[in-house]
C-alpha cells in the first residue's frame, strides 16, 4: 500500500506584502500626467547672409493677431476680446461672403472633395510682445486652432458624416488641404510698452 | 488576574487573506498601466496652461523637455527667484539649451532625429520673451517640431 505523501503547499502569505511593494515603488516613480498639447512647426532657421526674399503676400491675406504686454488683443487693427477671436478667424478663413478685405478664394480641385473654392494663401500672423503672458499666448494659439478645428469638423459632417478625427488617412488630408492650419510666429518686437 | 469568561473563548472564523495579493495585483497593473515613469524631478515651478484644443503627444521616446519656471522654494537661495530653464534634472542657461539638443538627437537613431519633438512646458505666468528666446534656439538647432505643453481644459467645454 503506497503511502499517501502530503505535498506542501507554498506559503502565499507573503505574495500580498511582495505586491504592496511592487505597487508602493510604481505609486513613486511614476507620475499620472499624460503630455498633451498644442503642436508647432517652427519655420527652419535663416542663413547668416540669407536675404529674406519680399513676401508677396497680398495684405487680404493676412490676419494679423497680435498681443501686447498688457495682454491686450489687436486683431486686424481693432482692439478685441478673445473671445470674439474665434468667429474673426473663421470668417477670415472661409471668407464665406467672397469679400474683397478678406483673403482671395481659389477654385482648386481637392481628391474626394472635387473642386472647391479655398483661401489659398491666406496666413495667420501671431505677434507677441517679450511681456505678453504666456496662459495669454497659448489661449489666443488656442483659439486660432479652434477655429481650424471647427472648420474641418464641420466640412467633414458635410463631406463624410464624420468627425474629423474619425476619418482615414486620404480623407483627412483632403479635408486638410481645403483648411491648412497657416499660423505663422512672427519674430518678437516690442509693441505698446516701454521698457 | 481577572479570569477570561469562556463565551469570550468562542474562535471567531479567521478572514480570509488569500485573495489579497490579487487585488493588490489588480492595482498595480492598474497603475502600470494609467502612469507613466517620472520624466525628471522638476526644479522649477510650472503650473501648466489650459487649452482646449490639446493633442496627445504621440511618441514619448523622441520628445525631449524644457521647463520654464520659477525655482521651486529650495532652490531660491542659490538659483533665485527669476524665471529659469531647467533642461534634464538640472537647470540651465539659454545658451547651453542648443547643446542639449544636439546632443540629444545625435543620441537618437538616425532615422529617429527629424522625429523629434520638443516639448516646452512654461509655467502659465511666463513671460514671452523667454519663450521667445527658446524658440529662436531651437530653431537655429533646427529642432522644428514643438510642442507647447498644455492641460486639457475641462472648465467651460460646450
Amino acid at each position: 500500500m503506497g503511502k499517501k505523501r502530503k505535498i506542501s503547499e507554498i506559503n502565499s502569505s507573503s505574495m500580498a506584502d511582495i505586491a504592496f511593494l511592487l505597487l508602493i515603488f510604481f505609486l513613486v516613480t511614476t507620475s499620472m500626467n499624460t503630455s498633451t498639447g498644442l503642436s508647432r512647426r517652427l519655420p527652419p532657421p535663416l542663413l547668416k547672409d540669407q536675404v529674406v526674399p519680399p513676401v508677396d503676400i497680398n495684405k487680404r491675406n493676412i490676419f494679423i493677431v497680435k498681443v501686447n504686454s498688457q495682454n491686450q488683443l489687436m486683431v486686424q487693427g481693432e482692439e478685441m476680446n478673445i473671445r470674439d477671436l474665434r468667429q474673426k478667424a473663421r470668417e477670415f478663413i472661409t471668407n464665406e461672403a467672397n469679400d474683397v478685405k478678406l483673403p482671395v478664394k481659389t477654385m482648386v480641385n481637392i481628391p474626394l472633395i472635387g473642386e472647391i473654392e479655398i483661401t489659398k494663401d491666406h496666413v495667420i500672423s501671431l505677434q507677441n510682445d517679450v511681456d505678453t503672458q504666456y496662459q495669454v499666448y497659448i489661449e489666443v494659439q488656442n483659439e486660432l486652432v479652434a477655429a481650424y478645428n471647427e472648420l474641418r469638423n464641420e466640412l467633414s459632417k458635410e463631406k463624410f458624416g464624420k468627425l474629423f478625427d474619425d476619418l482615414d488617412e486620404d480623407q483627412k488630408k483632403a479635408i486638410q488641404a481645403v483648411y491648412p492650419q497657416k499660423i505663422s510666429e512672427a519674430e518678437p518686437k516690442n509693441y505698446g510698452g516701454v521698457k | 488576574m481577572a479570569r477570561i469568561r469562556k463565551d469570550t473563548e468562542r474562535e471567531t472564523p479567521e478572514l480570509s487573506t488569500s485573495s489579497l495579493p490579487d487585488i493588490i495585483f489588480m492595482f498595480l497593473f492598474f497603475f502600470m498601466a494609467v502612469t507613466t515613469m517620472k520624466e525628471i524631478t522638476f526644479k522649477v515651478r510650472v503650473s501648466p496652461v489650459l487649452a482646449t484644443e490639446v493633442q496627445k503627444l504621440e511618441n514619448k521616446s523622441l520628445t525631449r523637455y524644457v521647463y520654464v519656471g520659477k525655482p521651486m522654494e529650495q532652490y531660491k537661495k542659490s538659483f533665485g527667484s527669476e524665471t529659469r530653464i531647467q533642461l534634464g534634472d538640472v537647470f540651465a542657461d539659454i545658451n547651453e539649451l542648443e547643446t542639449f539638443i544636439v546632443s540629444e538627437r545625435s543620441a537618437m537613431n538616425e532615422d529617429d532625429q527629424n522625429m523629434m519633438t520638443v516639448s516646452i512646458k512654461a509655467d502659465k505666468d511666463t513671460k514671452m520673451g523667454i519663450i521667445n528666446d527658446i524658440k529662436q534656439t531651437l530653431r537655429r538647432a533646427y529642432a522644428l517640431k514643438i510642442v507647447y505643453s498644455a492641460n486639457k481644459d475641462i472648465r467651460n467645454q460646450q
